[in-house]
């Protein structure tokens, strides 16, 4: 579905990203774990195309097309979603619109807001005085509205009570077709084999991963992949040493 | 200096007919008229009233308690209307020359006016100096909606409009005014205006000009002289290159419990625009509010924010909040990331960024605000 083929990225003159290759397939889930400034939302960006983040080498491949030069909305419309850490509030324009733009399906404005408990907030400017948990909620009825193939999610649990957590942890298993489905006969192989919306997760604290089954796990330090693997052995592991052990794995 | 500016136009136009159905216009005026939120079939209107020129073309009233009169009429039969006429803006000068032309708009006692008022300001003459003098008295408990749609003719390029209005809004009673100007790219415009606002009553001031002018100038005033009295103003101007804006609006709060709120959105495609404010509290317990937010959509122009505010006792409330740039590049890409091209994400964000949700507004009022923002060239 992605892949990233020696990614190396620029803000400005200052290289942020070096030689970063990855690749998700249909139906899985990624986490990304680094500390602060370590690059994930740089690389989240990139791959989503924001224009002050510059390829200064490599390429991005998405559905086996290289949408390298592409701008963002053209991304958008081959099926990627992002949700922002910290959205923008735009005067004027209500949420309701905003669900609009963003939808692909029939569902109205209405069906989205009220899985998420949105449903009084649909009138308001977007992101105008939403509180932490509500914003990230406004988020993901976006990104619902949208229903991308490639979900990407830059911590979407920073600044959520526990209450939104439960929220918030179900609308992304819903977006990555991961919620636990009544059997109904099928084995759970077949199941899985049907799913095709993958995802990419920035998550600082692994929180996360309570709610969201992960596949793969990557650590980003000082803009290099130090390492891959079982994201909640990757996790445990940090949480024991923290990521001081990493920069032998980058060197 | 009114003198001044007349030199170089045309001071009397040829005379026009009174026009009884004005939907017999050409359908290039009537969409005009449209566009200034005035609708020549009158349907959902209490009245109606057109000057073109300085002829007075059209004037009726269609509900019992709303008078819609020539000024010139309306001063013959009210010997009281002359205290009126004249006492908020003073006469600078005598005998202009001209016939006294303008319209005269009142609402009795208690009647609340289930439809607006539309009155019309047109100049069809190239190169046409138009004066008037308008007067509105909504006496006490009563209320009123007035559109004025102040417009040149589809052909016309050069013109004058002087307008003076003073308007009472008497105990408890409620004036929305709702101004939207459309006018000839090289035409001079000089409205003035006056509102004296009593106890209990509220004044809500509607102004937008959202295309090209030659000069506009004005700074009406509202005094809110009686007790809990409010006063809101909302100001809408595009200018596009070519035009040069210098409006303000401004608010004395003299009794107690007064209220203002000035909300002013400005945006330049290469014009020049000063937006002014001034809230003065002169009495304690006074609170006003006034924002000022420009939007710069071109390299060139200017928009120049001057918010003031004086406090003249100790307890009164007074804020504002100015903002002046150009178009978030942040926002550009958020929309962006929903799916919009770059072009319509930042159209989606200049639309929003005008559309200012006038409180107490009637649906129908906003429907031809709306059209009027969505007919107006942003030049992107």
């Amino acid at each position: 579905m992605l892949r990233l083929e020696n990614l190396s990225v620029a803000i400005g003159d200052r290289t942020v990203l070096e030689d970063i290759n990855m690749e998700i397939g249909p139906g899985e889930t990624h986490v990304l774990f680094g500390p602060n400034g370590s690059g994930k939302s740089t690389l989240l960006g990139t791959i989503m195309g924001f224009p002050r983040f510059r390829i200064i080498q490599g390429r991005i491949l998405f559905k086996d097309e290289d949408i390298t030069a592409l701008p963002v909305n053209e991304r958008a419309v081959r099926g990627m979603g992002i949700a922002f850490q910290r959205p923008p509030t735009i005067r004027g324009v209500l949420l309701r619109n905003i669900i609009e733009i963003a939808a692909r399906d029939g569902l109205t404005p209405e069906e989205l807001a009220a899985g998420l408990d949105l449903t009084a907030f649909l009138d308001r400017e977007v992101n105008h005085g939403f509180s932490g948990g509500e914003l990230k909620r406004s988020e993901l009825v976006q990104l619902l509205a949208q229903n991308p193939d490639l979900v990407l999610l830059d911590e979407p649990e920073s600044g959520v009570d526990l209450e939104n957590m439960a929220l918030i942890g179900q609308a992304i298993n819903h977006l990555l077709e991961k919620e636990v489905v009544r059997w109904n006969g099928r084995p759970l192989k077949e199941i899985r084999r049907g799913r095709t919306k993958c995802g990419l997760v920035i998550t600082h604290t692994g929180y996360i991963l309570n709610y969201v089954e992960a596949d793969v796990g990557h650590v980003l330090y000082k803009g290099r992949l130090s390492c891959s693997g079982n994201p909640r052995e990757l996790f445990g592991c940090i949480k024991r040493v923290g990521y001081r052990e990493c920069v032998h794995c980058v060197l | 200096m009114v003198k001044s500016i007349k030199e170089g136009f045309l001071q009397e136009g040829k005379k026009h007919a009174y026009i009884e159905d004005l939907t017999t216009l050409p359908p290039v005026e009537k969409e005009r008229l449209l566009h200034t939120g005035v609708d020549v079939r009158g349907h959902s209107r209490a009245g109606t009233f057109m000057q073109l020129d300085n002829s007075v073309v059209h004037c009726r009233s269609v509900q019992e308690g709303v008078e819609v009169l020539k000024i010139g009429e309306a001063l013959e039969k009210y010997a009281w209307a002359g205290d009126y006429f004249g006492g908020l803006i003073p006469f600078e000068e005598e005998g202009l020359g001209q016939p006294l032309s303008g319209y005269f708009i009142r609402v009795l006692p208690g009647i609340n006016a289930r439809y607006p008022v539309q009155a019309s300001l047109y100049i069809g003459h190239e190169g046409l100096a138009q004066e008037v003098h308008n007067l509105v008295i909504i006496e006490e408990g009563a209320s009123l909606d007035i559109i004025t749609g102040c417009a040149t003719g589809a052909f016309v390029k050069r013109g004058l409009h002087i307008g003076i209005t003073e308007a009472y809004v008497k105990k408890g009673a409620k004036l929305s005014f709702t101004m939207i100007h459309n006018w000839g790219e090289e035409v001079v415009v000089r409205p003035r205006g006056a509102t004296l606002v009593e106890a209990g009553a509220v004044f809500s001031s509607n102004f937008f000009c959202l295309s090209g002018v030659k000069s506009l100038l004005m700074y009406p005033t509202t005094r809110l002289a009686g007790e809990g009295a409010v006063g809101r103003y909302n100001t809408i101007l595009v200018a596009p290159p070519g035009t040069e804006m210098d409006v303000g609006s401004r608010v004395q709060l003299s009794a107690p419990g007064t209220k203002a709120e000035l909300i002013a959105r400005t945006i330049t495609t290469g014009g020049d625009i000063i937006n002014r404010g001034h809230i003065a509290g002169e009495v304690p317990g006074a609170r006003g509010h006034l924002e000022c937010r420009g939007l710069m959509l071109s390299e060139r122009g200017r928009i120049y924010a001057i918010p003031e505010l004086e406090a003249l006792v100790a307890n009164v409330e007074l804020s504002h909040e100015a903002a002046v740039g150009k178009v978030a590049q942040e926002e550009i890409e958020y929309l962006m990331a929903r799916g919009l091209s770059e072009e319509e994400a930042t159209s989606t964000i200049v639309r929003g960024f005008l559309n200012v949700n006038i409180e107490g507004l009637p649906d129908m009022l906003q429907q031809e605000i709306d059209r009027a923002i969505a007919a107006c060239q942003l030049g992107m």
